[in-house]
């Protein structure tokens, strides 16, 4: 039998912060999922949520701020056989990453996306992040935040991802299943979770999520893209959780031949000879 | 014999293809061919012109004097009657500078005739042709890689009406033809995928384009991942995921794109991350002159990323460095996982030539990463301190049982985040000490004339070839010079123009740039005077004709 224990260090996250809730339901899910430590690898930026990879026995790639994707990308088209999970906070994810995201979308690599959403930036000490209302006081926008927040699930969706999810870091039962889905959906999963930062953020607290959040019906049609959409603008008094949109794509690794139909690029052998040929063409 | 054509006309005239047709033809026909490209920043329109020259000797420069303008305008005639030798000739159609004393062609004519305007440049490819006595046949097999079924006989039919247009006045007798022609971006490309490069990611910015786009054409056959990414910031992330990953991995811009890359540099320099980028330099500062030349972003990638840790710079000559140092330089990432920056310039990406075929035997793949463990009983250490500073590396998902981690903050041995003033002080030599083994393995620049000249001029990368031309008519003449190209820059080798600068009188740079970078280099790491230099930042390269009239205005004070 596989050995699949993820062991855990201590980290070095306020008490009360999401992200210990969020990581027992990753190492529960990979777990469950039966993935050995050795074939998971977390890829993260900068910021709390992105010192996963040290708090967890996986593999690890401890990037840049919000360069979380690019490296995940890398490393899934060079090992097709390793379970790759970018993981970052929203100032990493919607703010500095941006552009990858929007980008990683289109491409529909087979990677899962974890998202702690906070709705402040917490290591560099409660900035407005790209997720904070309106009008909201923090360290750094004294009177309030002037720019529209970014809404995540409605940006991927409108972008083509094929997996799109919300859960929140005091539901780990559901949590772990969205995990889970994420990580077996095949292509790029979205999964964006909530999460409250204890010190920074004192409008989006562990209560206020509680009660706001409510899980999608069981009568809920997730392959409804327009449903998705509508799903994806409610955040007021109501907020959904659970999957909600997730259909069959193409995924990008299969649009190269040698790398759907061949062995892990990683294990080519490499020999100088093999390009010999290529001179022909200069003479 | 020493001839050299320049075609001259608008972007979407068709310079390019007459070329193409020519250097093929030339080179078959058993000649060294150089093509030297100038270009403007335009899809159509402007004035472009393109110089090829030919001669039974290697020519590594373009030439200053030319012997025929094939003018597609007026406007070549206007820019390129000084550069016209005394006994030089111009091909023109009837109705351009109709008061001149220039060959006078019925090009539209007979081309509207045939049907298509399009197949002036091969009228003018035949014209020529049959002025320097090219065989037909040679001439019908470059039209017919260059197009197909209809228009190709359409263009056979014009080449053949080229052919009736004049007389033969020079005799290009058919020779042994071994060699291959390329340019700096193929040879660069064709140096990657022969060390293995399973992984190309980029953002297209001009001239470092033509890498990617090469190897995008051979991406299926050779089973590699070109991908073209949001940007340049991104292409390094990923490149360096890539290399986690354990595939050999490599990006490349040009000098605006790596600033983007700058970041990421850094990340590769405390990731221990094996990577090789390519800058293909134009001038600057930002967009600059797109299309043209320069020599100035060498102070800036030697010191480029935040931070201090261990890097390698090489600039690339001429196409058999671009081929051998490029794969040299996966070597040598991989040896001290450590990013290496290729540096090459315009007109080396551009210019085409004939060079003795590559030898792929002669390419060495060392990937100095393990598959194994040395020591099972121990929690894997990415970061090992060592004799030498490199650690042992594992690639994730081939051992059960073992985990890597990488990490951008400072970190432990096992990669762990630690602010500690032991470690950090530790990590810091550790990484440092890989500049003791990297200096040993550099090379010291080329020396090209005189064993031991008085006059030494010193150069580095694409000035070569002007370089060696200079040297070599200078010597021919009675003058003792020498020179120094560096190829490898960063570290700096400093033996041998140490040993050469001493008895030197007189040292002088060469540089495409205006603040003299090398020399400043030179003045940093030795104790050697710099006599004078020879500057040039117009965008244009310098050539050995250049580089000769430089040197005498200097010694003539």
């Amino acid at each position: 039998m596989m050995t699949c224990e993820y062991n855990l260090y201590d980290p070095s996250w306020c008490p009360g912060c999401g992200n210990y809730m969020i990581r027992k339901a990753l190492k529960q899910a990979l777990e469950e999922l039966e993935i050995p430590p050795h074939m998971a690898v977390v890829v993260t930026g900068i910021g709390q949520a992105a010192k996963m990879p040290h708090y967890i026995g996986a593999n690890g790639f401890n990037g840049l701020h919000g360069r979380a994707l690019p490296p995940a990308i890398g490393i899934k088209l060079s090992n097709k056989e390793l379970t790759v999970i970018a993981e970052s906070g929203d100032g990493d994810t919607y703010g500095e990453g941006g552009n990858h995201f929007i980008h990683t979308i289109r491409r529909n690599v087979n990677i899962a996306h974890f998202v702690h959403d906070n709705q402040i930036y917490g290591l560099t000490k409660g900035q407005g992040s790209p997720t904070t209302a309106m009008g909201q006081v923090t360290t750094l926008q004294y009177d309030g935040v002037k720019v529209e927040p970014v809404k995540p699930l409605a940006l991927s969706l409108t972008m083509g991802a094929g997996f799109v999810a919300r859960g929140f870091s005091g539901d780990i039962p559901q949590l772990v299943e969205l995990m889970k889905e994420a990580i077996q959906y095949r292509g790029y999963a979205h999964l964006d979770i909530f999460q409250p930062c204890v010190v920074w953020n004192k409008v989006n607290t562990f209560q206020w999520y509680k009660d706001r959040v409510y899980k999608l019906p069981e009568d809920y049609d997730y392959t409804d893209f327009n449903a998705a959409y509508q799903k994806s603008l409610e955040f007021g008094d109501k907020i959904p959780t659970g999957i909600l949109y997730k259909v069959e794509k193409e995924i990008y690794e299969d649009r190269f031949q040698f790398i759907k139909d061949g062995p892990p690029l990683v294990d080519a052998q490499l020999d100088p000879m093999d390009a010999e040929k290529l001179l022909k063409d200069f003479y | 014999m020493d001839y050299t054509i320049l075609i001259g006309g608008a972007a979407g005239q068709g310079i390019e293809t007459v070329v193409l047709l020519l250097e093929k033809t030339i080179k078959r026909s058993g000649y060294n061919v150089f093509t030297y490209k100038n270009y403007m920043s335009m899809v159509r329109g402007g004035h472009n012109f393109m110089q090829v020259r030919f001669s039974d000797r290697p020519v590594t420069t373009y030439s200053t004097k030319v012997d025929m303008i094939f003018a597609m305008t007026s406007e070549t005639v206007d820019f390129h009657m000084g550069n016209l030798k005394k006994d030089g000739i111009v091909i023109l159609d009837e109705e351009l500078h109709k008061d001149r004393d220039f060959m006078h062609l019925p090009l539209q004519s007979i081309a509207k005739d045939i049907g298509n305007q399009k197949v002036v440049p091969t009228i003018g490819f035949g014209v020529i042709g049959k002025y320097f006595g090219l065989d037909p046949e040679i001439a019908k097999d470059a039209l017919g890689e260059t197009f197909k079924d209809k228009v190709l006989q359409m263009n056979i039919e014009a080449l053949n009406k080229g052919y009736e247009l004049t007389q033969t006045e020079f005799l290009l007798e058919k020779k042994k033809d071994d060699k291959i022609i390329i340019n700096g971006n193929q040879a660069l490309a064709l140096g990657a995928i022969a060390a293995g490069v399973k992984y190309y990611c980029g953002y297209p910015m001009t001239p470092s384009t033509s890498v990617m786009s090469y190897i995008s054409a051979k991406s299926k056959e050779m089973g590699i991942v070109v991908d073209q990414i949001e940007d340049e910031v991104g292409a390094l992330n990923m490149a360096l995921g890539a290399s986690y990953a354990g595939t050999r991995a490599m990006t490349g811009s040009s000098g605006g794109g790596f600033a983007l890359m700058v970041e990421a540099l850094s990340l590769a320099g405390i990731l221990e991350q094996p990577v090789v980028v390519v800058n293909a330099q134009r001038p600057g500062p930002a967009t600059g002159l797109s299309t043209r030349t320069e020599q100035a972003d060498l102070r800036f990638v030697i010191h480029a990323g935040h931070g201090e840790f261990p890097k390698m710079v090489i600039t690339l000559r001429n196409p058999e460095d671009a081929f051998y140092q490029t794969a040299r330089a996966f070597n040598i990432a991989e040896k001290y996982q450590i990013p290496v920056v290729i540096m090459t310039e315009e007109y080396l990406t551009d210019y085409m030539m004939t060079v003795e075929p590559f030898d792929f035997s002669r390419v060495e793949i060392n990937r100095n990463f393990s598959w194994e463990l040395d020591d099972t009983n121990e929690r894997y250490k990415r970061y090992k301190y060592t004799e030498t500073g490199v650690s042992p590396r594992l690639i994730p998902g081939k051992l059960k049982g073992v985990e890597i981690l990488v990490d951008s903050h400072e970190h432990n041995e096992y990669g762990n985040i630690d602010e500690s003033i032991e470690t950090r002080n530790s990590m810091m030599k550790k990484r440092m000490k890989k500049l003791e083994g990297l200096k040993e393995e550099l090379m010291e620049p080329e020396q090209l004339g005189a064993e031991n000249p008085e006059i030494l001029l010193v150069g580095f990368g694409a000035t070569h070839g002007a370089l060696l031309d200079a040297v070599t008519r200078l010597n021919e003449e009675g003058l003792g010079v020498g020179a120094l190209v560096y190829g490898d820059i960063w570290p700096f080798p400093t033996k041998l123009i140490n040993k050469l600068g001493k008895d030197a009188k007189k040292i002088i740079t060469v540089e495409q740039n205006m603040t003299g970078q090398l020399e400043s280099l030179i003045l940093e790491k030795t104790r050697l005077e710099i006599f004078d230099r020879i500057l040039k930042y117009d965008g244009r390269a310098i050539n050995g004709d250049e580089i000769i009239s430089g040197l005498k205005s200097i010694l003539e004070g």
